[in-house]
């Protein structure tokens, strides 16, 4: 009751910074939905109070679980008529911990995001990047590959648009090179079975790997090479006259995104820990040293030629990336295909065919394979 | 009143298709909805991310699922 009562003392003041953030005067083709549901909404209570109530409530709960994972687990593990000592008793186990502790930060790291993607649309993005030029736009474009919404369904039009509103080609790149590949759901877990270091890491050698490539294909002056009716297409201004949302938007469409992906890659998430967890318990330790250890070279680049072509979506590749780095692979090459698998795959390239001659294609992955190569490399020789 | 879909390959266009088509056989509104599916015809509408909407050409929608209160606005003329 005493915690509730905090809450409610903490939402409210809560409350009153965030509305005096609303815009006061809302244009009157802005969305209809907050306006209406003032007018029938019976409680009286301000719809801004009742969604941060209801994300600080939620926020209880997700910590409350997420402080009590190991003893759920445990009292989970006591219903499998198995020893923890047994080969099967160390996977089931591991097993029943990662798999609530995996879903909460997913869910957590996805609701954020879909709330900070409210903040940039595509055409706000683009607009972004149209006004700045030279070689340091390589940079913005890859950090805003992380927060734009993106599916690889609109990669084109997307493509098209930064490239006729005046985007160069390098920076289009870069940031379509590191929307897919530093995304949520590999952050999300990689912090969950890695740690923080690592999931920063493979932001930031994700980023620099975008922003690198995007530079080198920018030098080459390749325009040619994109296919000829996207350069006939007329250019057209970068503007963004994207209406202001409401908080209560912004939060909504946070569990949008929480039902939409959480709700898509749960199976891919139960399969890979499955997976991960049968490692676990049933390879012998170093196992895996002679084969992706740091000793042999040729490890790097196998795989990232296994990853390139191979498409699993995050949720499925990390966890058996985790179980194989316990059995003696080097982190190196294990980022290495990590990366490979995430971001170059053969669907998307099958996507971009269609706005880039095959010549380009092979370069983009050429770029961004030695890039991903080299971060492996590095890895294995400094840790 | 002439709705389109721009999108093509994902669920969600088809799914903003099909709200559409629902919601205007329940309200009784006559629309020609059509899909535009052509890359081409979507880039030159200035849209970057699927599922967009247009009406009567101009585009009104874009990057996810209409919620269903917006489908209803654009189709009893209430938001333009």
């Amino acid at each position: 009751m005493l915690r509730l009562n905090k809450l409610k003392a903490f939402s409210a003041r809560f409350y009153s910074e965030l509305f005096r953030m609303e815009p006061t005067v809302r244009e009157p083709n802005s969305c209809c939905s907050t306006a209406s549901s003032d007018i029938t909404n019976p409680t009286g209570i301000s719809p801004i109070y009742r969604t941060v109530s209801l994300a600080l409530l939620l926020l209880t709960v997700w910590v409350l679980i997420y402080s009590s994972l190991v003893p759920l687990a445990e009292s989970l593990f006591k219903l499998v008529p198995l020893e923890r000592q047994t080969m099967a008793g160390e996977a089931v186990y591991f097993f029943l911990y990662e798999v609530p502790k995996v879903l909460l930060l997913l869910t957590l790291v996805v609701f954020v995001m879909g709330v900070v993607r409210t903040f940039f649309s595509p055409e706000r993005t683009r607009s972004i990047l149209a006004r700045q030029g030279g070689v340091w736009s390589n940079i913005p474009a890859a950090m805003l590959g992380i927060v734009t919404p993106f599916c690889s369904c609109s990669a084109v039009p997307l493509f098209i648009g930064f490239l006729t509103a005046g985007v160069p080609l390098g920076v289009t790149l870069s940031f379509l090179i590191s929307a897919p590949m530093v995304n949520e759901i590999a952050l999300a877990l990689l912090f969950g079975l890695f740690g923080w270091k690592i999931a920063l890491l493979y932001l930031t050698l994700g980023l620099l790997v975008a922003i690198v490539s995007g530079i080198v294909i920018g030098r080459l002056q390749l325009e040619h090479l994109v296919e000829d009716w996207v350069l006939e297409m007329p250019r057209v201004a970068a503007e963004d006259n994207a209406v202001g949302l409401t908080w209560t938007e912004r939060f909504a469409a946070g569990y949008e995104a929480v039902s939409d992906i959480v709700g898509k890659v749960w199976p891919y998430l139960l399969l890979g820990i499955g997976v991960g967890a049968g490692i676990h318990g049933y390879v012998p330790e170093n196992f895996m040293a002679s084969l992706m250890g740091k000793e042999t070279w040729w490890s790097v680049p196998l795989a990232v030629i296994i990853g390139i072509p191979m498409y699993s979506n995050a949720a499925g590749i990390i966890p058996v990336v985790e179980a194989l780095l316990g059995k003696g692979a080097a982190l190196g090459t294990v980022l290495a295909f990590m990366m490979s698998v995430i971001a170059l795959s053969l669907p998307e390239m099958i996507i971009l065919r269609k706005v880039l001659k095959p010549k380009l294609i092979a370069i983009f992955v050429t770029v961004v394979g030695s890039g991903i190569l080299l971060v492996g490399y590095v890895f294995n020789a400094v840790l | 009143m002439k709705i389109q879909v721009l999108g093509k390959g994902c669920s969600k266009c088809e799914l903003t298709e099909k709200l559409i088509q629902q919601t205007a056989t329940k309200l009784g509104v006559q629309i020609e909805l059509e899909k535009v599916h052509d890359m081409q015809q979507i880039v030159a509408m200035g849209v970057m991310s699927t599922p967009a909407v247009a009406i009567d050409g101009k585009v009104v929608h874009s990057g996810r699922i209409p919620q269903q209160e917006q489908i209803t606005a654009w189709l009893t003329g209430k938001e333009k």
